[in-house]
């Protein structure tokens, strides 16, 4: 749970900077049946960058990252948008889409595990040869459909609230299913964390990263159809444009280590969370615009910053000029090296 | 012959880790012209000596004195400057750099600011050439071999003015030729004047390079001798050390084995282990014998299926079987747990809890998790019996020590139920309570049935355990010695050291 008091605090931060500048940012009312506000667009903007993350956040787990997703968002946009252009129905649209996905994650899974490439080129393969594919699919034009069922994925609302929320909810329990409630996310860590004991241990390791990265795409994948619904077209260029680092960003302000093993799904949410507020922020306190990029990168730079136990240890020691817990920690990690001491670390 | 000024005088060195004293009054002389053999078994405090030399280390106690006149060395660039120079066992060089790089990176003569390449070639030329070497120094290093890529690690030690020259196991990737070479390098470096302090677990290479050793166990000093005065039982034996109380056998009455469970026939892996042949019956505790890199490791993981056999064949009760790998011997019941528990055994940010249900959760896959309350209460037994602290199955396990750490490993394995345990060092570098409850243990299992492979370095602890012993020297099974009443560490050490059954 301390984990989470980072991400969070940074979060009610944003929160109170935009309560801030917009008095009533946190209202919340029912227009016309649906739920409306700063708050709900948040979640509702915010839903896609969630689900990429979510996936994200496993393969990063095993110790991989996935650069594919975002080339992924736009091929999945792309066929299901076409497959509705010529007159199917929602789901011979959606399921072609997403099947697909499916198929790429586990190439780029097959690629990890069974041939050995580093996770950053095996999916950088698919991330430039992705869009090439999307814009395949499209022909080159941007597909632009006119269905009302494909529309609620997106755009639409169900009991008030935002059908791409409820998608977001859905995926997250169901993740957190897999991997807490059966015994998936322990086994990720435990290949993540340290893959030769795993492999002494038993663990098929090869079949776990196939299934992350696959887990992966099908995500990036309803992403895809999310916001491609959102705006009726598929855009095989733009669409999901750089998602993965933002998706990756999320991952690690969520407080998840870039080196694999232990993973938070709620510091994930958090950390996508954190990246939408940002960007509403930016509107709402009216930082120019041509500045925009510059704010965002000084936040997420301090909120790293925050994260990092080591700076936090840092910046205590020079207030503090007590004994530098860090460099103690160094010390003994590298005194374990030689002579494992006994008794407990504390 | 007298041994002349010594250059290099440490004396009671003491150095402390938290728990551990890593050295303790530990005195080493290094005279100009002579090869000194560092010796000792893992974790002996060889390293640690060397790191204190060089200054990577300070040490707690002791002095140290360069041609009389005492030094501290802050870092190892400090003790470089002095004149003592280090050669690691992993080359640390760049291969894709040239030779002449290599031999002068950060110290590149210079010409109004820019690297002055023709002097930088003719520089490296003349250092290699004082190693009766000469190569391209214009060629990238990756084009030479490990044996050269070490000369040129020396060439660049020896550009400073290097008094000293120290030699951390600098022949243990390199075959016989190489080794030569290498020795026709120090011989030659020798009658420079310049002391070399060599590090080797190669018997045969300390005897015919070395001029004197000292020997190291458990952090203190055992002494120091001419090598011509102490021959390869005595070293060994010094080595291994023998506190020659009476070996209290842990075993019961005598037992029959006569129902083989694990056999290796003409088993081996080219480049690990010469092919051997090895039956393990039911109940029987099976010790392998001899020093770091004879190959005990290696018998290990081939039967484990962690690496895959060259030649051999295996059965299993009987039945040929195939150690493809781990999870296929796990299918068979047998169980590993590895000598580097921090590498390959334990997942650190795992808890206690988490990693000794590891296995279990393999066998099963993901999709059948083990239930919490089965968690709990096979944890919780483990905890209790293997008397693992804390006594917290959510601590994470990269905050035990290192024997609790151990019985974490040894739980996991334990609650398979193997029918095989596969032991490799299981009691290195944990207290001596742990090490007794573990060994017990071990005796305990054996007396249930289970069939035991127990690799230690310590020759009491094999003998106190096993009912037989394999002896392994230079990546060769040498003997097979049955555990009674005449076998004894003595006996050990020389079939260790002489590579067959000596009586």
């Amino acid at each position: 749970m301390r984990r989470l008091l980072w991400p969070a605090a940074v979060l009610v931060l944003l929160l109170a900077l935009n309560v801030f500048f917009t008095p009533s940012f946190l209202a919340i009312q029912v227009r016309d049946g649906h739920l409306y506000g700063s708050l709900i667009d948040i979640l509702r903007f915010g839903a896609p960058l969630i689900l990429v993350a979510l996936g994200m956040t496993l393969v990063i787990a095993t110790g991989g990252i996935d650069l594919s997703v975002g080339s992924v968002v736009a091929i999945s946009g792309a066929l299901a948008c076409l497959r509705i252009s010529e007159d199917a129905g929602v789901l011979a649209a959606v399921a072609p889409a997403l099947g697909l996905c499916l198929l790429l994650g586990a190439w780029n899974g097959f690629l990890v595990a069974g041939v050995g490439i580093q996770p950053i080129i095996a999916t950088l393969i698919l991330m430039v040869a992705g869009r090439g594919l999307a814009q395949l699919i499209t022909g080159g034009q941007i597909i632009t459909v006119n269905d009302e069922a494909y529309k609620m994925i997106g755009g639409g609302y169900w009991l008030t609230v935002p059908f791409g929320v409820l998608i977001v909810l859905a995926v997250l329990a169901i993740t957190a299913f897999l991997t807490r409630r059966l015994a998936l996310g322990m086994l990720i860590e435990s290949v993540g964390g340290n893959a030769e004991a795993s492999r002494l241990a038993g663990i098929r390791s090869r079949g776990i990263i196939v299934m992350v990265y696959a887990f992966a795409a099908l995500c990036a994948g309803v992403a895809g159809l999310m916001i491609s619904s959102n705006v009726s077209s598929a855009d095989g260029n733009n669409a999901g444009l750089w998602i993965e680092l933002d998706a990756i960003l999320a991952v690690v302000i969520g407080g998840t280590s870039l080196a694999g093993g232990r993973f938070s799904l709620a510091g994930t949410v958090l950390g996508a969370l954190i990246i939408q507020t940002l960007t509403t922020t930016v509107y709402s306190i009216g930082v120019p615009p041509e500045t925009t990029l510059l704010f965002k990168a000084l936040v997420v730079t301090a909120v790293c910053l925050i994260q990092s136990p080591s700076f936090r240890a840092k910046v205590f020691r020079r207030r503090g000029g007590t004994a530098p817990p860090a460099a103690v920690a160094e010390e003994k990690a590298r005194v374990r090296e030689e002579v494992p001491p006994d008794g407990v670390r504390s | 012959m007298a041994v002349p000024a010594p250059v290099l005088t440490m004396s009671g060195i003491g150095k402390q880790f938290p728990g551990v004293k890593a050295l303790d009054g530990v005195d080493l002389r290094l005279s100009p012209g002579e090869v000194h053999a560092l010796m000792g078994e893992n974790g002996a405090g060889k390293s640690t000596l060397i790191k204190v030399l060089t200054g990577v280390y300070p040490a707690d106690t002791g002095t140290i004195e360069l041609d009389g006149a005492g030094v501290a060395f802050g870092s190892p660039l400090e003790a470089r400057q002095a004149g003592i120079s280090t050669v690691y066992q992993e080359v640390n060089l760049c291969t894709n750099l040239s030779v002449a790089e290599n031999i002068l990176i950060g110290r590149e003569p210079r010409r109004l600011g820019r690297i002055d390449w023709r002097r930088m070639r003719a520089r490296a030329a003349e250092l290699l050439s004082r190693l009766e070497l000469s190569l391209d120094v214009a060629a990238p290093l990756s084009s030479y071999s490990p044996a050269i890529q070490q000369m040129v690690a020396i060439a660049r030690a020896l550009d400073v003015d290097a008094r000293v020259l120290i030699l951390d196991e600098p022949t243990s990737s390199l075959d016989a030729g190489e080794v030569e070479q290498l020795f026709m390098v120090m011989r030659r470096l020798k009658e420079e004047g310049i002391a070399i302090l060599f590090v080797s677990h190669f018997l045969d290479q300390i005897y015919e390079i070395s001029d004197r050793m000292t020997i190291l166990r458990n952090g203190r000093l055992v002494g120091e001798w001419p090598t011509s005065e102490l021959s390869q039982v005595q070293l060994v034996a010094k080595m291994i050390g023998q506190e020659l109380d009476a070996l209290e056998r842990l075993h019961g009455a005598a037992r029959v084995f006569d129902r083989p469970l694990v056999e290796a026939r003409e088993l081996g892996r080219a480049g690990a282990i010469e092919p051997f042949s090895l039956t393990v019956h039911e109940g029987e505790v099976v010790g392998l014998a001899g020093l770091l890199g004879s190959g005990r490791t290696e018998i290990a993981r081939l039967l484990f299926g962690a690496d895959h056999a060259s030649t051999g064949e295996v059965t299993v009760g009987g039945a040929p079987a195939s150690l493809r790998t781990p999870r296929a011997a796990m299918n068979h019941k047998i169980a590993f747990c590895s000598e580097n528990r921090k590498e390959d055994g334990l997942v650190p940010d795992l808890t206690v809890r988490e990693n000794i249900i590891l296995a279990l959760q393999a066998t099963r896959g993901w999709t059948r998790p083990v239930p919490r309350d089965a968690q709990d209460e096979l944890v919780g037994r483990y905890v209790k019996a293997l008397r693992i602290s804390p006594p917290d199955p959510e601590h994470l396990v990269r905050d035990l020590s290192g024997g609790n750490q151990q019985k974490v490993v040894l739980a996991r394995w334990l609650i398979l139920e193997p029918r095989l345990l596969i032991l490799d060092e299981p009691t290195r570098g944990i207290d001596v309570g742990a090490k007794t409850e573990i060994q017990r243990l071990v005796a305990e299992l054996s007396d249930g049935g289970m069939a035991v492979l127990f690799i230690s370095a310590e020759l009491e602890e094999v003998l106190r355990l096993s009912h037989k012993v394999e002896v392994l020297r230079d990546r060769r099974l040498v003997a097979e010695l049955p555990n009674d009443d005449e076998l004894t560490t003595d006996v050990l050490t020389e079939t260790i050291a002489s590579g067959g059954r000596a009586s």
